[in-house]
């Protein structure tokens, strides 16, 4: 047998690189796979010994199901409490990035200060809050959920805007200011287009990050504005648990994020990492 | 608040070179824009531990709102809590097993990315989706996928080992912490992986040539090259995961709840017993305190040695 050439060599490593690069995608999408499955799954086809890898027909029946029993009001909570936190975490949260981006205020303590109150565990803070609400009678609102979700983002989108705005040229702002724009034109005509895609995958993750939520949700609701992390726990039980119910809860709960990041792919580095990487 | 835009006019049109700076020293313009935000951390943020403090050195109970001060009782109780040291410990096992799986698995994957090969976009994209799903869905998802009977793996193990095996994943002592950690490591081997990618996509690639030249083994240029390079970066990624792992909630709540027993009770699902189960209030905030001064002192500590701030 001949020994190989550069290029054949090059080839084969290429299909191997393929090889385990299709072996190691499939193996990490499988649950989402049997997750999605289930979802289409009859109950008769759910419940079968062994379990069938693929369901008979696409049937949309398990959905139908969270519809008519009104189970889709958890998603409709988690849209009006993630959409409204998030909304107001970023608008509150930009402000607070410009000042500490351009003017540096508080110096760097307080920018420390703001990234430290991310880290705390939601565990530890939560539990007073919970007596707080209690005593104002806050639990189980939308205010309450909304307030909380706000101050829990707030941290990220400080710093993360922080970081987009010391992004913009300086002298932009200048040449604006000379033109005889006053401040807020200028951050309103100038900042905002120049960090229009930092501000969409912010705004994004935010809305993701309380979107997730479940700690903080299991805690402060009872049955008015329950978001759908809280309704698919009650899907579980000792004995028996409602498979239909939660792998359709789960997959209307995960679509939109699935979405939402794959359209912010290119901002994803960067948000997940606090913005340390820029990608 | 009528802001005093037209003195910063007249002080542009005086000053437009030189002084760059003195176009940005409007000190009312800049608290004010700080001010709701950080009015609401204060009050969401700080306020609740002030209060947390307080309640900890009272005796409120379940069966008794006893708001008398009791000096250190609860925080004397917190050596004596056998339970509390073992959530403590449980924690810290998942977090020194998951955390170097998570790093070690994603720098694997991003090396086999690392190269551009048609389609890599797609497969990125694909490996991403169980970082960003809610923790407490991809418990549910390994909860299905372990069902003794109606899982798949279980099925999967029988094929490989030519005979029916049962295996309870969420049940079995042994297997309660795997169970965990494999979905763990799951979910956020692609965060690390993502990282990991974009910190060796900037490593230097003349150096790189230079020690291929040279001759260097692969440990070599590993250990002096790319090591360093990437270092900031896996600072910043074990700092995040560390982070959540030592909060760890949603995952365990969904799989075995703590169970079987308290086996798998980690300080956050602890936290959550004493205070929401069994209403011990102002022994929970004592805890609570107990977490969030711990994890201050060393966030603290590791941001400023990791100059996370510029």
């Amino acid at each position: 047998m001949t020994a190989l050439t550069r290029r054949q060599r090059r080839a084969l490593t290429l299909a191997m690189r393929y090889l385990i690069a299709v072996a190691v995608t499939l193996l990490f999408l499988f649950p989402v796979y049997w997750l999605f499955m289930i979802s289409f799954k009859t109950p008769e086809e759910i419940f079968h010994v062994p379990p069938l890898w693929l369901p008979g027909q696409i049937q949309f029946n398990n959905y139908w199901v969270l519809f008519k029993d009104g189970d889709v009001v958890a998603i409709l909570n988690s849209l009006i409490v993630a959409g409204t936190s998030s909304v107001i975490a970023m608008v509150l949260g930009t402000f607070c990035a410009y000042s500490l981006a351009r003017f540096n205020t508080g110096g760097e303590n307080l920018a420390m200060w703001i990234i430290s109150q991310r880290m705390i565990p939601p565990m530890a803070v939560v539990f007073p809050i919970f007596l707080i609400y209690v005593h104002f009678g806050m639990v189980d609102t939308f205010s309450g959920l909304i307030l909380l979700y706000t101050a829990f983002n707030l941290p990220y989108v400080i710093w993360m805007m922080r970081g987009y705005i010391a992004d913009i040229p300086l002298e932009l702002e200048e040449s604006a200011l000379v033109d005889g724009c006053t401040r807020w034109q200028v951050i309103w005509k100038v900042v905002f287009p120049m960090a229009r895609s930092g501000l969409m995958a912010t705004a994004v993750f935010t809305f993701v990050f309380a979107w997730n939520d479940f700690l903080f949700a299991l805690i402060l609701t009872r049955t008015e504005v329950i978001t759908f992390p809280v309704q698919l726990t009650h899907y579980m039980g000792g004995q028996s648990n409602f498979w239909a119910k939660i792998a359709a809860m789960s997959v209307l709960g995960t679509l939109p994020i699935f979405v939402a990041v794959t359209i912010m792919q290119r901002y994803l580095v960067r948000g997940i990492s606090l913005g340390a990487v820029k990608g | 608040m009528a802001l005093p835009f037209s003195r910063l006019h007249d002080a542009m049109s005086t000053d437009t070179y030189g002084h760059r700076l003195s176009v940005f020293s409007d000190r009312n313009f800049k608290y004010l824009m700080v001010a709701p935000g950080i009015l609401i951390l204060l009050l969401v943020g700080i306020f609740p531990l002030i209060y947390s403090l307080v309640v900890s050195f009272q005796n409120i109970t379940m069966t008794d709102v006893d708001t008398s001060f009791q000096g250190l009782l609860n925080y004397k109780q917190l050596f004596r809590d056998a339970r509390l040291w073992q959530a403590l410990g449980h924690t810290a096992l998942i977090t020194a097993i998951a955390l170097p799986l998570e790093l070690v698995l994603g720098f694997l994957l991003a090396q086999l990315f690392l190269e551009r090969m048609p389609g890599r976009q797609i497969f990125v994209a694909l490996l991403v989706l169980p970082t960003v799903l809610s923790p407490i869905v991809a418990g549910a998802t390994w909860r299905l996928m372990f069902d003794v009977r109606f899982g798949p793996i279980g099925q999967i193990v029988s094929y490989f080992a030519g005979e029916p095996v049962t295996l309870l994943w969420t049940v079995n002592p042994s297997l309660v912490y795997p169970a965990i950690i494999i979905c763990e490591v799951w979910q956020w081997t692609p965060f690390m992986f993502l990282l990991l990618l974009a910190a060796l996509s900037n490593v230097d690639q003349s150096q790189l040539e230079a020690a291929e030249l040279d001759g260097a083994s692969y440990w070599r240029v590993l250990r002096q090259i790319i090591m360093p390079a990437i270092k900031p970066v896996v600072a910043i990624a074990v700092l995040i995961r560390g982070l959540d792992l030592f909060r760890i909630f949603d995952i365990i709540w969904a799989l075995t709840e703590g169970g079987p027993g308290s086996m798998t009770e980690t300080i956050s699902l602890y936290t959550y017993v004493i205070g929401f189960t069994q209403f011990d209030t102002s022994y929970t905030a004592a805890v609570a305190f107990l977490v969030v001064a711990l994890l201050s002192v060393i966030v603290t500590l590791v941001l400023r040695r990791m100059e996370l701030v510029k």
